[in-house]
């Protein structure tokens, strides 16, 4: 496989002994540029989801999807995005100005954050330390503290709704995404993201190699993952029926838009984990004894496997969430705490004794 | 059996499974069939509306451009729009004044397309055909002429087939108008004892065919 490092590491040198920058110069360089890399990925990503899941959800319903901007509609997500760029940010009289103007960035920045922790390559990790499964989920939750101020920011009856239960939802769901979590980690023995994709590098992806618990444990990832991204049949929070648009009702042009473009990234970032976490992340599909085979599919670079494993998740939620109606929120909250996080705890003994006895392969 | 079991916990939990994976199989089998959408202006050659559809009015004419108007004016009293006109012509045959049809107006821009003309038309001299591209820059437009220059109407030679075996309504044809207005009075005298309200409508179509 290429190691991404050396790239980096030839960056590195480059500044520190070619230009003679000193020490912190070149680590502010270096983030600088990571910032803008992350960004830039960020944006590219926004706009290849919104066109896939308009496209996915056609073909789920039956039609064709946007096909008139451009060849395919390939142009639809971009002349959206800078109709909204143009459009005015309203500012209302009675809304607390400060947290309204401030909750879409708390969105943007936790889902930057965490999809930054994503591993593209081998080498090419931006966050990587030994808590990162923890680091993940303690991040992604900042987005409710958003989706929160954006209810109680816009001084509203809808908004304030939508941000209480979807406040609701997501502590809830978060449970079992941290049992599934768990889960793995009890079997892999680390929570550095690095690691854990390594060891799959050698072993097998997890999903594979955990077989039982392994498969219940993504199935309910899948589910919870949803749920987290306000998405599918958890979408209640901003049941348009009942609440016009939930929390980010009374947003207007770019602040909408940054609801928007965290929704679509939330999506991704769910996939890559569980790409990450139970398909291997960029390591390729290896069969034990099939020599040539692993050595046709190590020749395919990391970042194919990881962003082809993350969009056929991507696939899979979607084809979750244009499969089935919204649930109430009674139902919601009977789905995660009856069923969900009765069966992810049942889930994490049955690994735990897995581990114990050295049944996994 | 199936109540108990799906009050049950683990029934519940595995009927809800499998109709869950029920909804699955359905979208993805959805996924691959052909889609429905119409992409309208580049199938327009092959674009066929169906058999009810309302396009606009029109009045077909045969090979000799005849067609079925007698004039009788009854589309124009049930179009609620006064979409319709009707404009008479008087010629003189054999030495008897006859009404015929002049011009047949229609205005499309005011049609609601309720089909309330077609239906009351006692000849089925008018109806809806399929085309649907009505958008034009001029409202002028709209107003269109249905019948065709020089058209006339097609000449019923035999008599109606009908009018041997019911002699009384063949007789109210000719004779005036107290003719119908007894027999539908018969007709309808054992439900109701006043005859009134159906004998006007009735002369006043008669009368109607006759000015």
């Amino acid at each position: 496989m290429f190691d991404f490092s050396i790239v980096t590491q030839w960056i590195h040198s480059f500044l520190l002994t070619t230009l003679g920058l000193p020490e912190w110069l070149t680590i502010l360089t270096e983030s600088v540029l990571v910032a803008l890399v992350i960004i830039t990925l960020y944006a590219i990503f926004a706009i290849v989801l919104i066109y896939m899941e308009r496209k996915v959800c056609a073909a789920f319903q039956c039609r064709l999807g946007p096909n008139r901007v451009g060849k395919w509609g390939l142009l639809q997500v971009f002349s959206d995005v800078f109709k909204m760029l143009q459009k005015e940010i309203i500012k209302m009289r009675n809304s607390d100005r400060f947290l309204h103007d401030l909750a879409p960035y708390f969105m943007v920045a936790a889902s930057m954050i965490t999809f930054a922790c994503l591993p593209w390559n081998k080498g090419a990790h931006m966050l990587d330390f030994n808590i990162g499964i923890f680091f993940i989920l303690a991040i992604s939750s900042v987005s409710v503290v958003g989706i929160l101020l954006a209810g109680w920011g816009s001084n509203s009856k809808y908004p304030l709704i939508g941000a209480m239960r979807s406040g609701a939802q997501i502590i809830s769901y978060e449970l079992s995404i941290g049992l599934t979590m768990l889960t793995v980690v009890a079997m892999t023995g680390t929570m550095q993201i690095s690691e854990i994709v390594e060891q799959q590098y050698e072993e097998g992806w997890n999903l594979f190699r955990g077989h039982i618990p392994a498969i219940i444990a993504f199935i309910i990832y899948l589910i919870a993952g949803n749920a987290e991204c306000n998405r599918g049949p958890f979408d209640l929070p901003e049941g348009e029926s009942e609440l016009t648009a939930g929390y980010h009702t009374e947003y207007s042009g770019m602040h909408f838009g940054y609801f928007y473009l965290a929704e679509y990234l939330n999506l991704f970032i769910t996939a890559g984990i569980a790409t990450t976490v139970f398909l291997g992340g960029w390591s390729p599909l290896h069969i034990p004894s099939f020599d040539g085979f692993n050595h046709i599919m190590d020749m395919v670079p990391g970042a194919v496997w990881f962003i082809g494993k993350t969009m056929f998740v991507v696939f899979l939620l979607m084809w979750e969430r244009w499969s089935f109606p919204r649930l109430r929120i009674d139902q919601i909250l009977t789905l995660e705490w009856k069923y969900l996080m009765p069966i992810s705890l049942v889930n994490l003994l049955l690994m735990a004794t897995l581990v114990a006895f050295g049944l996994h392969f | 059996m199936s109540n108990h079991q799906e009050n049950s916990y683990f029934g519940g939990l595995f009927s809800g499974i499998k109709s869950l994976a029920i909804g699955l199989y359905t979208t993805m089998r959805e996924l691959f069939v052909k889609k429905i959408t119409q992409e309208y202006p580049e199938n327009r050659a092959e674009l066929k509306m169906f058999d009810r559809f309302r396009g606009s009015l029109i009045m077909p004419h045969n090979e000799n451009n005849e067609h079925k108007c007698i004039s009788c004016h009854l589309c124009e009293k049930a179009c609620p729009n006064d979409t319709i006109k009707v404009i008479d012509e008087v010629i003189e045959v054999d030495g008897k004044k006859k009404k015929i049809l002049g011009v047949y107006e229609y205005n499309l821009g005011k049609c609601m397309f309720c089909m309330l003309c077609t239906q009351a038309c006692p000849q089925d001299a008018i109806e809806f055909d399929q085309s649907f591209e009505n958008a034009v820059f001029d409202r002028n437009v709209l107003n269109m002429r249905l019948n065709a220059e020089g058209s006339k109407c097609v000449e019923r030679k035999p008599a109606p087939k009908p009018a041997p075996a019911k002699p009384v309504t063949a007789q109210s044809e000719t004779t005036a108008t107290p003719a119908p207005a007894t027999a539908t009075a018969n007709e309808v005298k054992s439900e109701s004892p006043t005859p009134e309200p159906v004998v006007t409508p009735k002369s006043e179509t008669s009368a109607d065919k006759e000015n």
